[in-house]
């Protein structure tokens, strides 16, 4: 199973962690948790550092997160400069991880303030990629 | 046995520098050995230091040492991205301590321009987590960004407060001659520019160049048949962070600075207070504010009043950047550390000329590479 489907442009086609893409066609959005000491890992990971175990289980996450902080780019590496201007978050799920991605076009600049509760969801590009996203609440 | 640098040197750092890295390093190390009484065979080892994603040449100590006379002594590369001279000086200082080399070089160099724009926008974007960030495109800007952003909702630091830190930078700019932007900006300027990454504005951000810097040091003893003032290396820290934003404990401040900071005043025997003159590392006008905060020049979310109250300027409680920092010199990311310690060097040893602090005997240097991914600090002592 091939990661490379993965975000706008991939940088990473080999991963343990590939069946996320999998989980995340059918519009769940995965973590993982070490079956030994019971560490919750997003993003995902195959191997937990805390007992160096590689028993990992997936854990769907509920998507319900509150912005931590935000930045609207206007210049972008090369292959993403067609997207500008967009912006690109932080939030905390409630699950207790953090999660990095873009936040959706519909939320408008006087609703973007850090504390905001949105939604983390998946997103299917116009190309055939899959990403996902964070949407209002 | 105190470790000490007998020896700085520096190019101009410039947006094109027009030769080969081989020789803009010659620059740097000719400018190091002025006034020394050391010739390059007297050097035992030589470290050199560079992001090697933006050389064209393959192994580039290699070719370096060979232009600098530095054969058959040994050399090798170090990096850690824009604090690369900085992991050098403490590979240096490690290698004089344990007897192994007497004297050492370390020579930072990027010659930015070797390759072309769309290369360099290409490789800034894989400077985050490649697999889980990068794919959404972010670049350095965003990252201090989400510094900025946060900082000002928890403290209420101010867009006008980040903008006195490059007026500041401007100010001093034009008493750098190596400077590559030598020009005053006014606040007005600094708030009207073009967003970047918001908060972050053209002035907020610091510009890619080229450059070299090289140091010299040399074990106490040896130092002393070499220079009549050698500045010795008292306090050394260095720490990482995650590379992800996501694993990130710590959004307004750079937690490998804190801990870089704490080792180094740890070592040196000294507080905050002793520092009489430092150099940080402002890539973005947040990042210096941050860094007067983890380095205990103020309190955690008083970094903006510091600014607005001046007091960082010559004459204020703890001047820093009287170089123009890397919002005015420019950044070349391998030759940044070496230039920040050579602006303390020549503090210490009364030879900084119009930027002179009276009596400065204990100055500091905080490196940082990526956005607080690798974190280092140096103290120097007269």
């Amino acid at each position: 199973m091939s990661f490379s489907k993965f975000g706008k442009i991939g940088y990473v086609s080999e991963t343990k962690v590939a069946d996320f893409v999998k989980h995340l066609e059918k519009g769940k959005i995965m973590a993982t948790r070490c079956r030994k000491c019971g560490q919750l890992y997003f993003p995902p990971r195959a191997d937990c550092p805390n007992d160096l175990s590689t028993d990992m289980t997936w854990e769907e996450l509920s998507g319900r997160c509150r912005l931590l902080t935000y930045t609207t780019a206007h210049f972008a590496p090369t292959g993403f400069q067609k997207d500008l201007p967009y912006t690109l978050a932080l939030a905390r799920c409630e699950e207790g991880v953090n999660v990095y991605a873009r936040l959706n076009k519909d939320i408008n600049k006087n609703e973007t303030r850090i504390g905001v509760d949105l939604k983390l969801t998946s997103l299917r590009l116009p190309d055939g990629r899959i990403t996902y996203e964070f949407k209002k609440a | 046995m105190k470790v000490t640098i007998v020896g700085v040197g520096q190019t101009p750092f410039n947006r094109n520098c027009g030769v080969s890295i081989r020789e803009l390093c010659f620059e740097a190390f000719k400018d190091a050995l002025e006034d020394l009484n050391l010739t390059p065979k007297e050097i035992d080892a030589s470290i050199i230091c560079s992001a090697p994603e933006y050389d064209r040449q393959r192994s580039p100590a290699g070719l370096i040492a060979e232009y600098l006379g530095l054969n058959p002594q040994p050399t090798f590369l170090a990096e850690s991205i824009c604090s690369s001279s900085s992991t050098g000086v403490k590979v240096a200082y490690s290698f004089i301590k344990s007897g192994l080399h007497d004297i050492v070089a370390v020579i930072g160099f990027q010659k930015m321009s070797e390759i072309s724009s769309a290369e360099v926008q290409e490789r800034m974007g894989r400077g985050a987590d490649i697999q889980w960030e990068s794919p959404f495109g972010p670049m350095m800007p965003a990252g201090y960004a989400m510094c900025a952003r946060a900082h000002m909702q928890k403290y209420g630091t101010t867009e006008e407060q980040l903008a006195k830190v490059k007026v500041k930078s401007g100010k001093y700019s034009l008493l750098n001659p190596k400077a590559m932007y030598r020009r005053a900006v006014t606040l007005e300027e600094c708030l009207k520019a073009r967003v970047i990454a918001s908060p972050l504005k053209m002035f907020d951000c610091c510009a890619n160049a080229d450059g070299a810097s090289c140091m010299i040091l040399a074990s106490e003893e040896k130092a002393r048949k070499i220079t009549d003032t050698p500045v010795s290396v008292v306090g050394i820290g260095a720490a990482s962070d995650t590379q992800s934003t996501t694993g990130r404990a710590n959004l307004t401040g750079l937690n490998c600075a804190i801990e870089a900071g704490k080792q180094a005043y740890k070592m040196a025997h000294i507080t905050p207070k002793d520092v009489d003159v430092a150099e940080v590392h402002d890539c973005f006008s947040i990042a210096e504010i941050m860094a007067y905060e983890n380095l205990g020049f103020c309190k955690p979310g008083k970094g903006g009043k510091l600014i607005e109250e001046s007091q960082t300027y010559i004459g204020g409680r703890i001047p820093v950047n009287i170089d123009g920092g890397l919002l005015s010199k420019g950044h070349p990311i391998g030759a940044t550390g070496g230039s920040q310690i050579r602006t303390i060097v020549l503090q210490l040893q009364g030879r900084a000329g119009k930027t002179q602090v009276d009596g400065a005997e204990v100055g500091l240097v905080h490196n940082i590479g990526g956005v607080g991914l690798y974190g280092n600090v140096t103290i120097l002592k007269r």
